[in-house]
């Protein structure tokens, strides 16, 4: 579920950071603001946002049922739908500040080499951003596993479907004599989030050695 | 032949209005002070800058006309660009990097195989580029833009980055470029060693402006060009060498028209070498001293005389059959000459004052 919400959500994430770090137009800083929306707002209230937009009556959750047979709401899908929004600012967030980061001199010097825009994208542009977007990537795996109010609300809590670790740990607790499976829970949470965070900091240093920074 | 560069634009400060023509092949170098304009030639050409108006001529192609509409983005317009920080892609071998432009170009005269040789990068093919020191860095850059089969390279301050023992180093390679690759070439430098090594034309710029355009040899030895007011001012002969005296220790040169004897030099007969003679070295006489140790007098006509205020001091331009010299004297030495334009006189130099730069 995790790795199908970083898997879709990861190159429209790069999408979206490289429009909000290259362009200027109108709409940019309210696309700006509704990428880091779900940063801020009570991750209920997304989730509530998702049912609404995606539930089988809501605008796009009602054209997909009826015209794919596919539905959303409390299924692994959405599970990865709403850890893929919640997400989605955090992997932004590190792309769009490695591909700030590029010096824009490379892009002019592939410019003069005869590359074209999207050449230049594809070999020069996202080549030099890959330490941002595989650590963006990792961490998001990680906040992924760990998601809660948005995929209660929206994906509901159904054990090997769209439990995601705090909803297994959350459910432990609300058995009683649940708090042992609860502590062993948390400490997957716990090994899996150092992990995460290990890994992403030890391949950004591989690929910026790699890269001569 | 020729490249013909036409160039108007509106900075808030300044204004460009640059017009110049020079013969293709051949290095020209745009020289001036910072802020003058000659970076904005350069983006203008590249394409990276869209000025008012701006007209390239190379044999009669436009490559560039604002005027007519042949305005291309940089990546279609075939123009070699050299910074004067390499901007190799770091994510790419030495070997990827060169190939860059070449993938993308039109299959064209500049062989992978000439340019590596003739730049000395054969072993650093397999290198990342953050592996190399500054001078082969700016080499592969070098050939990477050559690779791209350009129209016009440019090159903007390529070894400005560097130390001058990296300089040093890098120099051959450019004069062995020039003569082997019939490339025109734009070369923008601070550098008057850069100038007399490199430049077939120069051309002056200042405050936006042109103020002085010509052969290398003739620019150089202008006395009434802010070029001659420099301490290191001096005048540039295209020679040949044509006799060797390993008796006397002493080489034979043939050029502007006149005969120089200089050291010994290891150079075969026939060989082309351009000198470099001091303005400050040069010493002006009436008729030929008797018992003295200089080997070259050179007999000429004053062609200018022009004061230098902050040295106290004149400049003479002098004409030769085939060339110009200059030097620098005192006003008195003027009035003792009785030194005026169209004036016969002798010009006086050492043998070990003439510094011998490429071909």
């Amino acid at each position: 579920m995790a790795a199908r919400a970083v898997g879709f959500g990861l190159p429209l994430a790069v999408i979206t950071a490289f429009v909000l770090a290259r362009f200027r137009f109108p709409g940019r800083p309210i696309l700006n603001a509704l990428v880091h929306l779900p940063l801020v707002l009570p991750p209920v209230v997304t989730g509530w946002l998702l049912l609404i937009i995606f539930g089988l009556r809501g605008p796009i959750g009602s054209l997909l049922n009826d015209w794919f047979g596919v539905r959303l709401v409390f299924t692994t899908a959405g599970a990865s739908l709403a850890c893929a929004v919640m997400i989605f600012p955090v992997m932004v967030r590190a792309i769009r500040l490695s591909l700030e980061s590029a010096d824009p001199g490379l892009d002019q010097a592939a410019r003069s080499l005869g590359a074209g825009r999207l050449d230049r994208l594809l070999n020069v542009t996202l080549p030099l951003a890959s330490p941002g977007i595989l650590v963006g990537g990792i961490v998001a795996y990680a906040t992924c596993l760990g998601e809660f109010g948005a995929v209660i609300t929206f994906a509901a809590n159904i054990p090997g479907q769209t439990q995601t670790l705090p909803l297994a740990i959350y459910a432990a607790l609300q058995v009683p004599g649940g708090e042992s499976k609860a502590a062993e829970l948390s400490l997957v949470s716990l090994a899996l989030a150092l992990i995460g965070l290990l890994l992403s900091e030890w391949i950004g240093k591989r690929l910026n050695a790699a890269l001569g920074r | 032949m020729s490249l013909s560069v036409l160039l108007r634009h509106q900075f808030p400060s300044v204004q460009i209005a640059i017009e110049f023509e020079v013969p293709t092949p051949g290095v020209t170098v745009l020289f001036g002070p910072s802020g003058a304009g000659k970076s904005t030639i350069i983006s203008a050409a590249a394409g990276l800058l869209r000025p008012d108006k701006c007209r390239i001529v190379i044999d009669g192609q436009a490559l560039a006309d604002t005027a007519s509409g042949v305005w291309l983005p940089p990546e279609r317009r075939r123009m070699g660009l050299v910074f004067q920080d390499a901007r190799l892609f770091p994510h790419m071998s030495v070997a990827t990097n060169l190939r860059f432009g070449l993938r993308r170009a039109a299959p064209g005269p500049v062989q992978f195989d000439e340019v590596v040789e003739l730049l000395g990068i054969g072993a650093l093919l397999s290198r990342r580029p953050h592996t190399l020191s500054g001078g082969e860095r700016q080499r592969v850059a070098i050939g990477r833009a050559l690779l791209a089969q350009p129209h016009l390279l440019l090159m903007d301050e390529p070894l400005a980055s560097l130390d001058s023992a990296r300089k040093a180093e890098i120099m051959p390679y450019l004069t062995r470029l020039k003569t082997a690759l019939r490339l025109p070439v734009l070369y923008v430098t601070h550098s008057l060693d850069e100038v007399a090594e490199l430049a077939d034309s120069l051309v002056l710029i200042d405050a936006g402006r042109v103020i002085g355009c010509g052969p290398l040899p003739e620019i150089a030895a202008r006395a009434d060009l802010p070029l001659a007011q420099r301490d290191d001012a001096g005048a540039v002969l295209l020679c040949r060498v044509t006799e060797h005296d390993p008796a006397r220790q002493l080489s034979r040169l043939e050029g502007g028209g006149v005969t120089l004897w200089l050291p010994l030099l290891d150079t075969p007969i026939g060989a082309e070498r351009r000198i470099r003679i001091p303005a400050r070295e040069v010493i002006l006489a009436g008729k030929v001293p008797e018992s003295i140790s200089v080997h070259n007098v050179v007999p000429g006509e004053v062609r200018r005389i022009a004061d230098d205020a902050r040295g106290h001091s004149v400049l003479v331009e002098i004409a030769l059959a085939d060339g110009s010299l200059i030097s620098r004297v005192t006003p008195d030495a003027i009035v003792k000459l009785a030194l005026s334009a169209g004036a016969p006189v002798l010009a006086l130099i050492k043998s070990t004052s003439i510094e011998v730069l490429g071909a």
